[in-house]
């Protein structure tokens, strides 16, 4: 029964065997796409780093963008036996260098490319190229590099630099063995958007290593996709002006454009070439920055906390009137201080009773003493601790004493106590308003990054809100910007309150303690803070905004061991308004030589701002 | 008959000299496959190849064992040892390891046993054993039933591990069925089946039906005269029409993503080199590479230098189309037609009839492994992980070939002496 389907079951074996070994024919015998076998060819993947994005400020002046380099890779297995004395000397290295380079590359793969030397640049590269195939196992892979047109803002941008393990090893396989990141500032803030997407591309090479063209047409490469760029808030002019006024002196500029709360200038000081951070110098210079005692690579922007002193009335006088203790006609009386049995909180100056705008102005301490008393000790039904509490929250709502947010990494939220503290130190309710003073006229335990002055100031200028501070305003082509930073935050305190601290700033500008930085034609607010410091000459502090109505820059600056505001902090927040302002300075030159020829850096241990941890 | 008599008696020497050749070219390839110039002893018991000599080894004492045996032993043992790895399916979900998504593995001291490879010729034997039934028709729809049902538990058990690909061969007993009496067009539905469920994947299902109603139309108006063939037509138009909407279902939701992805690969809907396609990209290299004449031994670039994955195991063709280029694979697969033809013929000439379906169940099991496994090396077929019979380095289904291919020796052997 059914004898014959055995030839029906043999001719289909028979059919598939048939088939298959016309497939193998084929594929072995007649399609040559897959010879590379003739030479003992090998396909290489090579991969196509994209460019990273450029990074622009806010008048499309480029900040950062992308410069050609070479690196040299190795497959170990197929180094074979070469002049390596003439090899290292074409690339500078010792021989013994060359050694333990191959040995490393031998231990992370055999035949798996690694890198040998890295970066090399466009003038060795060409005369290494003509050797190449000299060279069996080497070759150069093109990469960029980041380089900056203008040496500025280094800290904002921050660098890239190559992924360690632990990052390979989180990234789920995105990074590879050799791979940049962005390790600070808007590189690290904004790496996703920058990095682009690496392409492959599949090169056909002969015994000698050399390229053969790419394999099946380059039907199996993907591109490299380009990283988008990003539009910086800042204005290159600006910031560049602000480094140099700060050249020789540690302190901080911080200047925001009220209405978006995009930061026009960021200026750490001292500062450093950003194009020192680039390339095979990096590491070198690395070291030598970090050691370096003036602490250049702190961003002391938002890192740095200084009590505010005197910069602390205009919030004062604000939350005092929203709460109902100040009007614009109270008046406390000041004998050259305030008193509090044996102690002494001391004013400058002895005068009259002052009133609300005069407090200001003439920057009475004791007026603000008086005032801290009735916050904390008067109010009904509630305890010192609530009171100071209720206190604490209004300070913070001005962005003190919390993280603004801002878009580059390690920012500081500062110091501001809560009564757990105080409790602490003098026991639950042992404590009134007498221990706690100093906090009136914003020294004592306070510590404020420059970054919060300049944003207060932006609070000011806006009576009454303020949005996130931050160094980006546009993502990629689209344009596009985070949501958190176009929110408003209201501070707290009714519009309303605004005019008369506006108008007693204005007068310290136009008749106080600023009048030598007084602008012709443009009307501005500030006040002047002189910061006491435990371990050193004073720090000179300015805040402001200009100009008075609709104001377009809000600025703080800081000149640590320098002594009065008014005497460089001031200046140098005139400077930088009138440049951002009217583009150009109309002071005459002595005015402006005096800062930038200054050097008011500290001998060397230089004194410590607080609390840097 | 002479009773004492050596246990080499009457075997078929073709069948045994094709089995041992092929066996020792697996092992100088899994050697090239896993070559390293630092370790080059083949005699290495730490790498593949020197525990792949210790399953050749073993392999001859399970060749010694069963020639030893009685025939009727199998004969009798069939519904046991059907039982007995059954069982063993069913322990495997319940204690098995899973390893690359399959839980097909049971841990026996130190090495694995894999079910699914025994499953094989266990099936094959309870197969024979139920078709030889002196009142078995299988014209009888409850026969039929009865052998699907021999077929189907282990499919589904081993589907229930994951193991898709060992669940297909055991579609290669369609073929046994086929020379028992299966109607042929349960040959021509499947094929037909087959080649309606890749057209759908590639092709718009509602273009598909237009051209299936043309020629379903052109097929009628061919055969007017006979009603019969016009209702068979039609029947198989209706159960195309079944597939056509009912395969995106079962791509969907029966098959894994790596399956998917494999498919898509091989209709050339996807070109994901980096992916599912890069196996059989860096296959189609190495052989392609190896010429008319090879690369020559231990000289394989492609894939002595890792290139290509599972090397020693599923892509074991890989090595000897490189290495030996098209002379090489010629050998190969003349050898495996050689022994197919050569089981086929000793099939024929069995006087009993549990021997022939069994040897037509070893010839199919083979022929499945061989067409599935040659064919995704080089791209005619999806990459599905089953071994290449006799060559592909592992234990268990060294063993399970091995045992598979001598029980119909010894049958052979013994042919005169009637066996139900």
């Amino acid at each position: 029964m059914f004898f014959q389907r055995r030839f029906v079951i043999q001719a289909i074996i028979l059919a598939v065997s048939f088939i298959l070994l016309v497939k193998l024919f084929y594929l072995q015998v007649l399609d040559d796409s897959y010879k590379l076998s003739a030479d003992n060819n090998v396909l290489r993947k090579v991969i196509i780093y994209p460019a990273r994005g450029v990074i622009m400020d806010r008048n499309d002046k480029i900040l950062v963008q992308n410069e050609p380099v070479y690196d040299l890779m190795v497959i170990p297995r197929s180094v074979t036996a070469m002049d390596t004395l003439e090899f290292c000397e074409i690339i500078g290295i010792t021989k013994e260098s060359f050694i333990e380079k191959l040995a490393k590359a031998r231990a992370y793969s055999k035949v798996k490319e690694s890198v040998f030397e890295k970066q090399l640049s466009a003038v060795t590269y060409a005369t290494f190229q003509e050797k190449l195939f000299e060279y069996p196992g080497f070759y150069v892979q093109n990469r960029t590099v980041r380089k900056y047109p203008s040496p500025i803002a280094a800290h904002i941008l921050g660098y890239i630099g190559e992924v360690d393990d632990n990052l390979i090893g989180k990234s789920q396989g995105y990074y590879r063995q050799g791979d940049y990141i962005g390790i600070s500032g808007i590189e690290k803030s904004y790496e996703s958007t920058l990095r682009g997407q690496r392409g492959i591309k599949n090169i056909m090479v002969d015994v000698f290593n050399r390229a053969q063209g790419s394999f099946e047409d380059g039907k199996y490469d993907t591109i490299a996709v380009s990283g988008e760029r990003l539009v910086s808030s800042l204005d290159a002019v600006l910031q560049a002006y602000g480094e140099r006024l700060m050249n020789n002196k540690i302190g901080s500029i911080v200047a925001i454009e009220p209405s978006t709360g995009e930061i026009l200038a960021l200026v750490s000081g001292p500062s450093y070439d950003p194009n020192l951070l680039v390339g095979r110098v990096r590491s070198n210079n690395y070291v030598q920055l970090l050691r370096d005692e003036y602490k250049p690579l702190f961003i002391r922007p938002i890192q740095a906390q200084y009590p505010p002193g005197s910069i602390f009335k205009p919030i004062m006088a604000l939350i005092g009137q929203q709460d109902g203790f100040l009007n614009p006609n109270t008046r406390y009386p000041c004998g050259g201080g305030y008193r509090m049995g044996s102690r002494t909180v001391k004013c400058t100056h002895v005068h009259p009773p002052l009133n609300l705008t005069e407090s200001i102005q003439y920057s009475c301490n004791a007026y603000y003493c008086h005032a801290f008393r009735d916050m904390i000790d008067q109010p009904k039904g509630k305890s010192v601790q609530e009171a100071y509490q209720h206190w604490r929250n209004r300070i913070e709502a001005f962005g003190v004493g919390v993280k603004l947010d801002v878009d580059i990494p390690n920012e500081l939220k500062g110091l501001l106590p809560t009564s757990n503290y105080y409790d602490r130190i003098y026991g639950s309710g042992q404590w009134k308003s007498s221990n706690i003073i100093s906090l009136s006229i914003g020294q004592g335990e306070l510590g404020i990054t420059p970054l919060q002055m300049a944003n207060v100031m932006a609070a000011i200028a806006n009576m009454g809100y303020y949005y996130n501070p931050h160094l980006v305003k546009a993502i990629g082509e689209n344009n596009l910007q985070r949501p958190e930073y176009t929110t408003k935050r209201y501070v707290g305190v009714d519009s309303a309150y605004f005019e008369v601290v506006i108008e007693g700033m204005q007068k310290v500008v136009d008749a106080g303690t600023a009048a030598y930085s007084k602008i012709k034609d443009i009307p501005f607010c500030g006040k002047t803070g002189t910061v006491q410091n435990p371990h050193g000459k004073d720090h000179s502090v300015f805040v402001g905004f200009a100009p008075r109505h609709n104001p377009k820059i809000a600025i703080a600056v800081v000149v640590e061991n320098s002594g009065f505001g008014s005497t460089w902090a001031a200046p140098i927040a005139s400077l930088m308004i009138e440049k951002y302002i009217k583009g150009e300075i109309s002071r005459p030159k002595y005015f402006e030589d005096r800062i930038l020829d200054a050097n008011l850096l500290p001998p060397l241990v230089p004194a410590k701002v607080i609390s840097q941890k | 008959m002479i009773r004492q008599r050596n246990i080499f008696f009457n075997i078929d020497w073709i069948s045994v000299s094709i089995y041992l050749a092929l066996v020792f070219i697996g092992w100088f390839n899994i050697h090239a496959a896993v070559y390293d110039v630092t370790n080059s002893s083949i005699f290495d018991l730490d790498r593949n190849y020197g525990k792949q000599l210790i399953w050749i080894l073993t392999s001859f004492v399970l060749i010694s064992i069963i020639l030893l045996l009685d025939s009727k032993f199998f004969a009798t043992l069939s519904y046991p040892t059907y039982i007995i790895t059954v069982a063993l399916l069913i322990l495997v979900l319940i204690v098995g390891r899973v390893i690359s998504g399959n839980q097909g593995w049971i841990d026996i001291g130190s090495f694995k046993l894999q079910p699914a490879e025994f499953a094989k010729f266990a099936t094959a034997m309870a197969l024979a054993r139920f078709l030889s039934g002196p009142t078995v028709k299988f014209q009888q729809l409850g026969t039929k039933l009865l052998a699907f049902g021999i077929v189907l538990t282990p499919i589904l058990l081993i589907l229930l591990q994951g193991d898709v690909g060992s669940a297909i061969t055991f579609s290669a007993f369609v073929l046994v069925l086929y020379r028992e009496g299966l109607s042929p067009y349960v040959l021509i539905f499947g094929f037909v089946g087959v080649a309606l469920f890749l057209l759908s994947l590639l092709f718009n299902e509602y273009h598909l039906l237009i051209a299936l109603i043309g020629t379903t139309a052109i097929c009628i108006y061919y055969f007017r005269k006979s009603r019969k063939i016009i209702v068979k037509l039609v029947v198989g138009f209706m159960l195309s029409v079944l597939v056509i909407f009912g395969v995106n279902y079962v791509f969907d939701s029966v098959l894994k993503p790596h399956h998917q992805a494999r498919i898509n690969v091989l209709i050339g809907k996807e070109i994901d080199l980096k992916g599912a396609g890069y196996n059989v990209n860096q296959s189609k290299i190495a052989i392609g590479s190896g010429g008319v004449f090879g690369k020559g031994y231990l000289q394989g670039t492609q894939t002595k230098y890792d290139f290509v994955p599972e090397q020693s195991t599923d892509f074991i063709f890989c090595t000897i189309g490189e290495e030996w280029g098209f002379v090489g694979s010629f050998i190969v697969l003349a050898l495996f037609t050689g022994l197919l033809m050569r089981i086929i013929f000793l099939a024929e000439r069995q006087r009993s009839a549990y021997s022939r379906i069994y040897g037509y169940c070893v010839a199919s099991i083979l022929f499945f492994h061989l067409m599935i496994n040659i064919g995704m090396t080089i791209g005619l077929m999806p990459v599905i992980g089953i071994p290449l019979p006799f060559i592909s380095y592992g234990g268990s289904s060294l063993w399970s070939f091995t045992i598979l291919l001598f029980i119909l020796i010894k049958l052979d052997s013994n042919r005169m002496g009637v066996i139900r």
